[in-house]
C-alpha cells in the first residue's frame, strides 16, 4: 500500500535542526529529523504538544518567525529543490504552486474583512496570468470541487458567514486550486466537531487520490491517524521516535514512547459496566431551561435556547456524563447547576434541596456541596496566588482556621500526586497536567457531594489525560463522590462514564447508561456522533482492530 | 506510565508579577531618562539651596538682561533671576504631576471597580464618563480654574476630573476581562465573599496598567498645568512654575527666545522622561496591554 | 444600516445630555455666589444684578436648567456677558481659521503617521522602529507651543519663508492663507501624528500575528500584498478609533496653538471669554466642541461598518 520508492519522493526531510535562535548552542527544537514524503502518500506525523510538530511543516514552507527559530542543519527537499536556501522569492514562488498548506483554526485562518471568493483569487493572481473571467471560473469549480453548497452565493461571503466545515473547505480550495505537490495539514479537523471532521477527512482522502498529492498531515489524534495515514512519523522533543507503515506501527510499535502513547488512548468501547447502587442521589436536574435574551433598541427580542427541559440524575459515587458537540449546550448546563448562571426556569435539587431559585446569600451555605473544574488549566488558577492558598480559599470560607486549611491543602496534594512542596509555588511553575491536578484538589477541598468536570482533560495530551482519568476515577473511589463529566469526546466518556446523556441543540435527545448508549443507540443522532468518531475501527490500547479485540473476548 | 515529574526543586520560589525596577534601567535611553527624572526631582528639593536669587525678587533696573555671571540664563521683564524661577517651577510641575496621578488613580480605581462589577451602576457610570471624555480636557480645565480661583488645588482638581474617565475606564476592562476568567468562576464556586474575589483575585490585575497609566497621567498633568498657566489661565502669574515664566516670555519672544526656550526645554525633558519611563514599565510589567496603546 | 444609525444617534444623545448638565452645574456649584465670581471682585450691586438677570440665577436651579435647555435645543447659545452679542455670532466669523487648521492638520496627520506606523511595525524592532516609536514620545512630551514657537523661530524669524503670525481668508487667494496656516498645522500635527503612528505600529503589530496573515504569506503573495490588503485593512480600526478619541486632544492643541500664531478662531475666542469670566460664552464653546468630538465620533462608528463587515448593523 505504501510506495518509498526514491524515484516520486516530494518530500525529502534530512538530518534537519532548527534551533532556537542563531547561536551554535541554540535549544534545538528540532533535532536531527528525517522523513520522507511521496507522491499520492499521506504521512501522519504526531506528536504531543511540544514536539516540533508544527514546526517541522513551518520550516518546510519557509514561514518560520524570521530570527527566532532558525534552521541551522540538514536539508528540506520539495521534488529534489532545496527549500532551506532558496531565496525569498523563489520560496514565494514555490508556495500554492508547488506546496500548500492548511491550518488548525478556520476561524482565523481567512481574513475576516475580505469576501472568500477574493481571498482564492488572489492565489490566482499572484501565480498564474489568467483573466478574471477564467480565474473566476476556475475558482467556481474547485469551490464545487470541494463540496460546497451555493458556491455563487459563498463566493461573495465573508468568512465570519460561514460555518467552521465550510470555512476548511474554502482554506482547502485555496490550497489546492494550483495542485500543489505537496500538501501540508497542520491539524485541520482539529478545532472542528467530530461530523465536520469526518466530512473533511474524507475530502482530504479523496482530492488526494484525484490528484495524487503528497500530503503531510499533522496530528495528535490517533483516531485521525488511523483514519488517513498511509504512514505513520511519531515526534517527541524535536526528534523522530519511529516512523512506518499504518498497520506496523499500530499493531507492533517498536519503541515504548510510541506504546505508551497508544494505550493511552481511550477506547471507544464502553468499560465494563459498575453493578448499579442503591445510593442517595445527591443531584437532580428537572426541566432545566436557560434562555438567552438578545435586547435590542427596537424591534422583537431573539431568544436563544441555550438548554431546554434537561432532566437528569446523579447517585452518590456515580459518574454521569454530558456528551455533544460545540453549542450543544452542555456547558451552559453545568454552569447553571453550579449556579455560575441562573436557569431560567426548573429546578437543580442538590443533596436533597432545591438550590436554583435560592438568592446568592442563601446558596452560599449550599456551594461547598458542588464544585467544579474548567477546561483550561492555564486560566483556571489565579497566576499570583500560591497553590496552597489556592486550596485553602474554600475552607477558609467556610470558616475553618487558616493554618488547618492549610494543612488540609497539603494532605490533598499527596491525594492528586503532588508533593506537599508545591504548596507555596505558584501556578506559573507546573504543567498543564499538574495544575489541573491542583484544580482538583482545590475542589475536593469543600468536601463536595459532587464534581463537575467542565472538558475538564480535553486540552490535555493523551498520556496526561488518561493520568487525571486514572485520578478522578480513583477519588471517586475513595472518597465516593459523585462526577459530572461533561466532554464531547466519546472515548472519553466511553472510559469513565456509568450513564451519558448525548445532548443537541439544547436539548438531551438520549440519555442511560454508558455501555447501552454508546454501543446500540437508538437516536440517529447518537448514531451519527459514533460513526463521525475518528479510529473507531481500532483498539488502540490493545495493538489491533476492534473486530479483533471482540474475536479475542469472544 | 510514570506521573508527571514536578521541576526540579531548586527552582526558585518566585512571586510572578511583582513590581520589579529593574526596567528602569533596561536601555541606556530609559536610564538617561531615569537619571534625567532624577535630577529634575532633587532640584525640586533642593530648590531653596540651588537657586542662585530669590525667584520672587523684583529687580526693575536688571530687566531682561542677558546671561551673565550673576544671572546664569539672565533675567525676566521684571528683572527677576531666570535660572531661579525655572529651579523652583520644577517643584509645582512635580507636585502637580505626582498628585494628579494619584488623585486619578484613586478616584478611577474605585469608579473602575464599582462599574466592572455592577450591571447598573456601569451603564450610569459610563455614560457620565464618555460625557466627561467628550469635553476637550483643555477647556474642562480652564473653565474650572476660571470660575474657582487659580490656587494649585483647583488647578490639580481641573486637570485630575478629565483624567479620571480614563482610568476608570482601564479599570473597568481589566476587571470585565479579568471576571471571566475561569480562576474568578472558580472563586465563586468555593464561596468566596464579593469582596474577596475583588480584593484578592481582580484588583491585583489592575496594579500593572496603573502604574503605566499613572506615569502617563503624570506627564499629562504636567503637560497641562504648563499650558494652564501659558494660556493665563493657571496659578497666579508671580508663582514661578514653567508655564508662567513662558506665558510671561510670550510678548517678549523676539527681544529674548530663552525666556520659552529654557523652561520649555526643561518641561520637554521632564514629560519626555516621563513617558519613557512609562513605556519601559509597560513593556516590563504588563505586555498585553500595548494593545490599550491608544492612551 | 439605518437601524444601526439610528442606535448610534441615539447612544449620543445621553453624552452630550452629560456635558450639558456638566458645563450648567459647574458655575452653580462651584462655592460662593455665582454672580459674584463672574463678576470679580470689584464688581457694583448693579453690575451683579445684571449678571443674575442675564443668567436668571434667582430662579430655583431646575428651571435654571431646563429655561437654559430648551433655548439650547432652539438654537439659542445665549448672551455675551461682556459684548452683549449672541454668542452664535460672536462664533461664526471664527470658524474659519479653526477649520482649516483642524482640518488640514488631520489630513496631513494621517499622511505622514499611517506610513510611518506601517513601517515601524514591518521592520519591527530595527533602528527604522525605534526611530519612529522615538519620535512619536517626542511629540507627545514636547508642548504644543514649544514646538510653535521652535517653528516660528526658525521658518518665520531666521529663514524668513513665512509670516511670523495671523491669518489670512482663503477668500484672500490661496498663497496668503497656505502661508499663514501651514505652520500651525506642522505644530498641531506633530502631537497627532505621534497618536496615530503609534496606534498604527501597535495595531499592525497585532494584526502582522494573526493566523490570516500567516495565510497569505502561505499563498505565497509578495510582502506589499500582504502588509496593504492583508494586515492595514484589519489593523484599520483601532487606528481611525484613536484619530476620533484623539480629536479631543486636537481640539485642546488648537486652543493652544491659536494663541501662539494670534489666529482670530474659536480657540482664542475661548481664551478670551476665560481670562474675562465670559461664562456664557464658555459655556457655548464647550457644548461647541464637545458637541463636534460627539459627531466625529459617531462618524467613525459609520466609518467601522465600512471597514469591518463583521460589524453588525
Amino acid at each position: 500500500m505504501t510506495n518509498t520508492n526514491s524515484s516520486n519522493v516530494v518530500l525529502d526531510i534530512n538530518n534537519l535542526i532548527v534551533g532556537l535562535g542563531r547561536k551554535a548552542d541554540a535549544h534545538r527544537i528540532i533535532d536531527d529529523l528525517s522523513l520522507q514524503v511521496c507522491e499520492g502518500e499521506t504521512l501522519c506525523l504526531v506528536g504531543e504538544s511540544g514536539s516540533g510538530k508544527s514546526v517541522t511543516s513551518l520550516t518546510t514552507m519557509g514561514l518560520l518567525q524570521k530570527g527566532t527559530l532558525v534552521p541551522s542543519g540538514g536539508s528540506v527537499k520539495l521534488v529534489g529543490e532545496e527549500l532551506l536556501t532558496a531565496t525569498d522569492r523563489r520560496l514565494r514562488q514555490l508556495r500554492a504552486t508547488r506546496m500548500a498548506m492548511i491550518f488548525q483554526e478556520p476561524m482565523t485562518a481567512l481574513n475576516p474583512v475580505v469576501p472568500v471568493g477574493r481571498q482564492i483569487d488572489e492565489v490566482l493572481r499572484a501565480h498564474t496570468d489568467l483573466d478574471s473571467r477564467a480565474r473566476r471560473q476556475k475558482i467556481l469549480a474547485m469551490m464545487e470541487h470541494v463540496r460546497l453548497p451555493d458556491v455563487e452565493r459563498i463566493f461573495s461571503s465573508y468568512p465570519h458567514r460561514l460555518s467552521g466545515g465550510q470555512r476548511q473547505r474554502i482554506m482547502i480550495a485555496m490550497a489546492l486550486v494550483l495542485e500543489p505537490k505537496l500538501l501540508i495539514a497542520d491539524e485541520p479537523t482539529t478545532a472542528l466537531d467530530v461530523t465536520t471532521q469526518k466530512q473533511i477527512l474524507t475530502l482530504i482522502r479523496d482530492l488526494q487520490r484525484d490528484h495524487g498529492t503528497a500530503v503531510l498531515f499533522i496530528t495528535h489524534d490517533m483516531g485521525v491517524v488511523a483514519e488517513i495515514a498511509d504512514r505513520v512519523a511519531v515526534m517527541r522533543h524535536g526528534r523522530l521516535v519511529e516512523a512506518g507503515p499504518l498497520q506496523d506501527v499500530l499493531r507492533n510499535p517498536k519503541m515504548e514512547y510510541t506504546r505508551n502513547l497508544l494505550s493511552s488512548v481511550p477506547s471507544l468501547v464502553p468499560r465494563p459496566p459498575r453493578p448499579e447502587t442503591k445510593e442517595p442521589v445527591v443531584l437532580e436536574a428537572n426541566e432545566l431551561s436557560k434562555v438567552y435574551r438578545e435586547r435590542s433598541l427596537y424591534g422583537k427580542a431573539r431568544e436563544v435556547a441555550a438548554a431546554s427541559n434537561v432532566t437528569l440524575t446523579l447517585r452518590k459515587g456515580r459518574t454521569l456524563g454530558i456528551v455533544g458537540e460545540s453549542g450543544s449546550g452542555k456547558s451552559t448546563v453545568a454552569r447553571c447547576i453550579v449556579r455560575l448562571i441562573d436557569p431560567t426556569s426548573g429546578g437543580v435539587r442538590l443533596a436533597g434541596r432545591e438550590i436554583s431559585d435560592l438568592s446568592r446569600r442563601l446558596l452560599q451555605p449550599h456551594r461547598q456541596k458542588i464544585q467544579i473544574i474548567f477546561q483550561d488549566p492555564y486560566r483556571s488558577l489565579n497566576p499570583r496566588v500560591t497553590v496552597g492558598e489556592s486550596i485553602a480559599e474554600g475552607p477558609i470560607n467556610y470558616g475553618m482556621p487558616r493554618k488547618d486549611a492549610l494543612a488540609r491543602a497539603r494532605e490533598l496534594l499527596e491525594l492528586v500526586h503532588l508533593p506537599p512542596d508545591a504548596i507555596s509555588r505558584y501556578p506559573h511553575q507546573f504543567s498543564g497536567g499538574q495544575r489541573q491536578r491542583i484544580a482538583i484538589a482545590r475542589a475536593l477541598a469543600l468536601d463536595p457531594d459532587v464534581l463537575v468536570a467542565d472538558e475538564a482533560v480535553s486540552a490535555l495530551d493523551v498520556s496526561v489525560q488518561a493520568q487525571v482519568l486514572n485520578l478522578l476515577d480513583e477519588i471517586q473511589r475513595r472518597l465516593g463522590i459523585a462526577l459530572l463529566f461533561i466532554t464531547h469526546d466519546l472515548r472519553v466518556a466511553a472510559q469513565i462514564c456509568d450513564d451519558v446523556a448525548v445532548m443537541q441543540r439544547g436539548r438531551v435527545v438520549e440519555q442511560g447508561p454508558a455501555a447501552e448508549v454508546l454501543t446500540n443507540p437508538q437516536q440517529a443522532y447518537t448514531r451519527a456522533l459514533l460513526e463521525a468518531a475518528p479510529g473507531r475501527g481500532w483498539d488502540f490500547a490493545n495493538f489491533r482492530p476492534v473486530s479483533e479485540s471482540a474475536l479475542a473476548t469472544a | 506510565m510514570a506521573i508527571e515529574t514536578l521541576p526540579e526543586s531548586t527552582i526558585p520560589v518566585t512571586r510572578p508579577f511583582r513590581v520589579k525596577l529593574g526596567f528602569l534601567t533596561s536601555t541606556p535611553i530609559i536610564a538617561v531618562a531615569t537619571i534625567c527624572l532624577a535630577l529634575i526631582i532633587l532640584m525640586a528639593i533642593f530648590a531653596p539651596l540651588l537657586a542662585p536669587h530669590d525667584p520672587l525678587l523684583l529687580t526693575p533696573a536688571q530687566r531682561l538682561k542677558p546671561a551673565s555671571a550673576q544671572y546664569l540664563l539672565g533675567t525676566d521683564a521684571y528683572g527677576r533671576d531666570l535660572l531661579s524661577r525655572i529651579i523652583y517651577g520644577a517643584r509645582i510641575s512635580l507636585v502637580i504631576g505626582l498628585g494628579s496621578a494619584v488623585f486619578s488613580i484613586v478616584v478611577g480605581l474605585l469608579i473602575g471597580l464599582v462599574a466592572g462589577f455592577f450591571r447598573w451602576v456601569d451603564a450610569v457610570m459610563m455614560r457620565v464618563m464618555d460625557g466627561l471624555m467628550a469635553i476637550p480636557a483643555i477647556l474642562l480645565a480652564i473653565a474650572v480654574v476660571s470660575l474657582s480661583g487659580a490656587s494649585i488645588w483647583t488647578v490639580m482638581v481641573a486637570i485630575t476630573i478629565p483624567e479620571i474617565p480614563r482610568v476608570a475606564r482601564l479599570v473597568r476592562s481589566v476587571v470585565l476581562t479579568a471576571r471571566e476568567e475561569p480562576y474568578v468562576e472558580a472563586a465563586i464556586s468555593l464561596g468566596s465573599s464579593l469582596p474577596k474575589i475583588m480584593w484578592r483575585h481582580l484588583m491585583p490585575n489592575t496594579i500593572a496598567p496603573l502604574i503605566v497609566q499613572g506615569t502617563y497621567v503624570c506627564a499629562s498633568a504636567i503637560l497641562t498645568e504648563a499650558i494652564l498657566s501659558f494660556l493665563g489661565a493657571g496659578i497666579s502669574p508671580e508663582t514661578p512654575t514653567w508655564g508662567n515664566i513662558m506665558a510671561e516670555g510670550r510678548a517678549f519672544f523676539q527681544v529674548k527666545p530663552s525666556l520659552i526656550f529654557w523652561p520649555g526645554l526643561l518641561l520637554s525633558i521632564a514629560i519626555l522622561s516621563i513617558n519613557l519611563i512609562g513605556d519601559a514599565a509597560r513593556d516590563a510589567l504588563d505586555p498585553r496591554m500595548k494593545q490599550r496603546e491608544g492612551k | 444600516m439605518l437601524g444601526y444609525l439610528i442606535r448610534r444617534i441615539l447612544a449620543a444623545v445621553p453624552v452630550m445630555g452629560v456635558v450639558a448638565l456638566f458645563v450648567f452645574l459647574l458655575l452653580r456649584l462651584t462655592p460662593g455666589d455665582p454672580a459674584a465670581i463672574l463678576a470679580g471682585d470689584n464688581a457694583t450691586p448693579e453690575q451683579l444684578d445684571r449678571i443674575r438677570t442675564s443668567l436668571g440665577l434667582n430662579e430655583p436651579i431646575y428651571i435654571q436648567f431646563y429655561t437654559w435647555i430648551a433655548k439650547l435645543l432652539h438654537g439659542d447659545l445665549g448672551v455675551s456677558l461682556i459684548s452683549n452679542k449672541p454668542i452664535l455670532e460672536m462664533i461664526g466669523p471664527r470658524l474659519e481659521p479653526s477649520i482649516s487648521v483642524a482640518l488640514a492638520t488631520i489630513v496631513l496627520s494621517i499622511l505622514v503617521a499611517v506610513p510611518l506606523g506601517v513601517i515601524a511595525a514591518w521592520k519591527h524592532g530595527t533602528w527604522i522602529d525605534r526611530c519612529v516609536m522615538g519620535l512619536s514620545v517626542l511629540g507627545f512630551s514636547v508642548p504644543v507651543f514649544v514646538i510653535g514657537y521652535v517653528l516660528i523661530q526658525v521658518f518665520a524669524i531666521d529663514l524668513r519663508w513665512v509670516p511670523v503670525q495671523g491669518f489670512k481668508s482663503i477668500s484672500a487667494g490661496f498663497g496668503p492663507f497656505f502661508e499663514r496656516i501651514i505652520l500651525p498645522t506642522c505644530t498641531l500635527s506633530f502631537i497627532y501624528v505621534a497618536l496615530i503612528a503609534r496606534m498604527t505600529r501597535a495595531s499592525m503589530l497585532d494584526v502582522l500575528g494573526e493566523d490570516f496573515v500567516r495565510t497569505a504569506r502561505a499563498k505565497g503573495i509578495g510582502e506589499t500584498g500582504v502588509l496593504l490588503r492583508h494586515a492595514l485593512r484589519n489593523a484599520a480600526v483601532p487606528v481611525i478609533t484613536v484619530i476620533g478619541s484623539g480629536f479631543a486632544l486636537l481640539i485642546s492643541g488648537v486652543v493652544v496653538t491659536e494663541s501662539v500664531f494670534n489666529l482670530p478662531g474659536i480657540g482664542r475666542l475661548t481664551v478670551d471669554a476665560v481670562l474675562a469670566r465670559d461664562y456664557p460664552v464658555i459655556q457655548a464653546m464647550i457644548l461647541l466642541t464637545s458637541g463636534i468630538y460627539v459627531a466625529v465620533n459617531l462618524l467613525i462608528d459609520l466609518a467601522y461598518t465600512l471597514l469591518d463587515p463583521r460589524i453588525r448593523y
